[in-house]
């Protein structure tokens, strides 16, 4: 233990508003560890001597199996999002099968004041921030653009447009900065969003004004069709450095590792002490969206490869070794997350179509002439097929 | 009243927009101790702080898309894009996030954004120093975008733009950042709305539309043509988006005759949606067809050549003598 005070981060984590001092930027000289973190290993045992336990010392027995539940809610919600698309019923959907892990250890480390901005496929983070999940299939039934408050969530709608919100995330802590408060933003991106422009951007405006941002990068290997070696010939993790941004690359297939590295980004950030960059490895099992066709571009050799890392099967094991829980456990989540699943497919099937008026609202906060014009020429276009019927 | 010129003006107006309003941040390249390449911001972080004036890596998308997160945690960020030719680094911002946002969270995200761009030729510049880019942002719903021509109306717009909710393009046109003006600086903000047009100079024979730097052009031509006995009319647009057709209207009515002037080329800009719209709207008052009259459809020139480029006002003229002379 290099520095006396890293208990002092342990007991800060736990607690929302109180500032934490970090002691060193440099995360690998800190903890002394610059591997790959891992706390639970890929067979469901607890590793040894990796020094971010400290960060999750707190988590007990009903925490550990509160990450299995959300992790199996967030998989059965993903699987029925997907028959609804195959029948009909979502225009697209992009699912996160195998990435249930890196988004609810990452969700459930942000404290109530922090804010995300998401890409598209973070149903699990959504999940782990209290919004309905009838609510996350708005946007791909083509129902709206949206489907809950960003203030409310703490988390913004989701970016389509790969790489573009980072930058949001390191303004929004700019804000906090100036605000003069101790909260953090924390944004989700892929491996494939790391060649963005708008990402690098990201990283030198956070790392310039040493804002309190987390960039949370899953790297699940494909960008579409595209191997994350056609975007990086460095890690992920590596790419920060060059900015002065200290980067954890973690199993993004263990919940515990995935907590413990994005507690140790927030703190740092609250503390003042800029960017982190998180690499959570994991892989994305499915296809990038529905309308994708993974066989043609990679093999079912690396999917095996990866279905034995599974990130539900390990902490179950973890648990079921360890006497944490038991059939009845089981049971009882495979009954909440029907119970998820069946009220999401009902909630959709009664989603309302947008009305024809509804298309011209919120295009700006203000009133618009023009608009305002085509709006009444398209209501009194309309109002006369009513007069003929 | 005080005389001063349009860059004061803006100078002044976003000094009091400041005063106004603590969420008021300015950010952009070289904003800070040197005030802007063309000073706009001159003084400000000296007198508010290196917290609200803030120097930003050279980076035009970082510097909208941190804009972006500001205005989501509260802020009223006013970004400075160096020259109209550096803005496109930075169009997917604008126009995917900027401009859609309110409309993608169904009103519950609002984005208060100023993005100033001085813009237009005339000054001699180097290539990407002198372009018109104003169309691609009309073109894009979600999106204000006004440009003032004078002294006077650069002082209040900059500070109505700030103060509107919607993001506003705030086009300031370059070549005229020197010319001074009244500005009423000491009493109560216009209450001429933002995307309100004016009439600068009546007449009833021919309307001459033009905005930012083309409108002491098109005064300058209608001031000739008064010479040679043909009475013009002169409007400023002020907004590009939306345009205030009613006040355009009015005038086609009284004139018969319209010729719209812009640096843009004219191919796909704003005379092509005003020649339509009015073409539409006042086709039995109109004794001639609109007519256009702006920059070729070339990229900008060398600027030794520009002047060739940039419609004078014998340019203006030779189309308002053919609207007379159909």
């Amino acid at each position: 233990m290099k520095y006396p005070c890293r208990a002092q981060l342990v007991k800060g984590v736990q607690v929302t508003t109180a500032p934490v001092r970090v002691p060193d930027t440099r995360i690998p000289e800190w903890t002394g560890f610059d591997g790959l973190v891992q706390l639970i290993s890929v067979d469901g045992q607890r590793t040894v001597g990796c020094p971010y336990w400290e960060l999750v010392g707190d988590v007990d027995a009903n925490q550990l199996r509160d990450l299995y539940r959300d992790m199996a809610i967030v998989r059965r919600i993903d699987a029925e999002a997907m028959a609804l698309q195959r029948q009909g019923e979502l225009a697209l959907w992009a699912p996160l099968l195998g990435q249930e892990a890196a988004q609810v250890g990452s969700a459930r480390a942000l404290r109530h004041d922090d804010f995300v901005f998401p890409s598209y496929r973070e149903h699990g983070v959504v999940y782990c921030l209290g919004v309905d999940p009838v609510q996350m299939l708005r946007l791909w039934r083509g129902a709206g653009l949206s489907g809950w408050d960003p203030d409310v969530h703490g988390i913004a709608t989701p970016a389509i447009v790969v790489g573009s919100q980072p930058l949001h995330a390191t303004g929004y802590a700019l804000g906090v900065t100036l605000d003069g408060a101790n909260s953090a933003a924390l944004t989700y991106f892929g491996d494939g969003a790391t060649s963005e422009g708008d990402v690098a951007e990201a990283f030198g405006f956070a790392a310039s004004y040493v804002v309190p941002v987390v960039f949370f990068c899953q790297n699940n290997q494909w960008a579409i069709s595209e191997p994350v070696r056609l975007q990086s010939h460095t890690s992920i993790v590596q790419r920060g450095r060059g900015y002065g941004i200290p980067g954890i690359q973690v199993d993004g297939n263990d919940v515990l590792a995935v907590l413990a590295a994005t507690r140790l980004a927030l703190a740092r950030a609250s503390a003042g002490e800029g960017p982190t960059l998180i690499e959570a490895v994991t892989y994305r099992m499915g296809p990038h969206t529905t309308s994708d066709d993974p066989t043609r571009y990679r093999s079912a050799a690396q999917d095996e490869e990866w279905r034995a890392k599974d990130p539900l099967a390990r902490l179950s094991a973890l648990l079921h070794t360890e006497g944490l829980a038991d059939e009845e456990f089981d049971r009882q989540v495979e009954s909440d997350a029907s119970a998820v699943s069946a009220a999401l497919r009902a909630g959709c099937l009664a989603m309302p179509d947008p009305e024809p008026a509804d298309l011209f609202d919120h295009v700006y906060a203000e009133p618009h002439a023009l608009l305002q014009e085509e709006r009444d020429a398209y209501a009194a276009y309309l109002a006369e097929f009513d007069e003929g019927a | 009243m005080s005389t001063m010129s349009l860059g004061k003006a803006l100078n002044s107006g976003l000094r009091r927009a400041m005063e106004h309003d603590p969420k008021v941040v300015l950010m952009g390249e070289d904003i800070g101790k040197l005030g802007g390449v063309f000073r706009v911001t001159e003084g400000l972080q000296r007198d508010f702080g290196d917290r609200r004036v803030i120097d930003t890596p050279l980076a035009e998308s970082g510097v909208i898309g941190t804009a972006v997160g500001l205005a989501m945690r509260g802020y009223r960020p006013v970004c400075e894009i160096q020259f109209d030719g550096f803005v496109y680094p930075a169009f997917d911002q604008i126009v995917s996030q900027v401009a859609k946002l309110h409309y993608r969270n169904e009103g519950r995200v609002t984005v208060p954004l100023t993005i100033r761009i001085p813009f237009g030729g005339g000054v001699g510049a180097v290539e990407h120093h002198s372009e018109s880019p104003e169309a691609y942002f009309a073109h894009t719903a979600g999106l204000r975008v006004v440009t003032p021509s004078n002294a006077a109306d650069g002082y209040r717009m900059i500070q109505q733009a700030i103060a509107s909710d919607d993001p506003v393009v705030f086009f300031e046109p370059k070549r005229r950042y020197w010319e001074k003006g009244e500005v009423d600086d000491d009493g109560a903000l216009s209450d001429v709305p933002l995307e309100r047009a004016v009439v600068l100079r009546e007449g009833d024979q021919v309307t001459i539309a033009a905005y930012g730097p083309m409108v002491a052009t098109a005064l300058h031509a209608a001031h000739i043509a008064e010479g040679e006995g043909t009475s013009v009319e002169v409007i400023d647009l002020r907004s590009l988006s939306p345009i205030d057709f009613a006040t355009l209207e009015a005038s086609v009515h009284k004139t018969g005759r319209l010729v719209v002037a812009h640096e843009a080329s004219v191919f796909g800009g704003l005379g092509a949606e005003i020649a339509a719209r009015i073409s539409e709207r006042c086709f039995f008052h109109l004794e001639a067809p609109v007519r256009r009259v702006g920059g070729f459809a070339t990229p900008y020139p060398a600027s030794r050549a520009e002047d060739h480029f940039l419609p004078d006002a014998d340019r203006i003229l030779h189309e308002v003598d053919r609207c007379l002379q159909p």
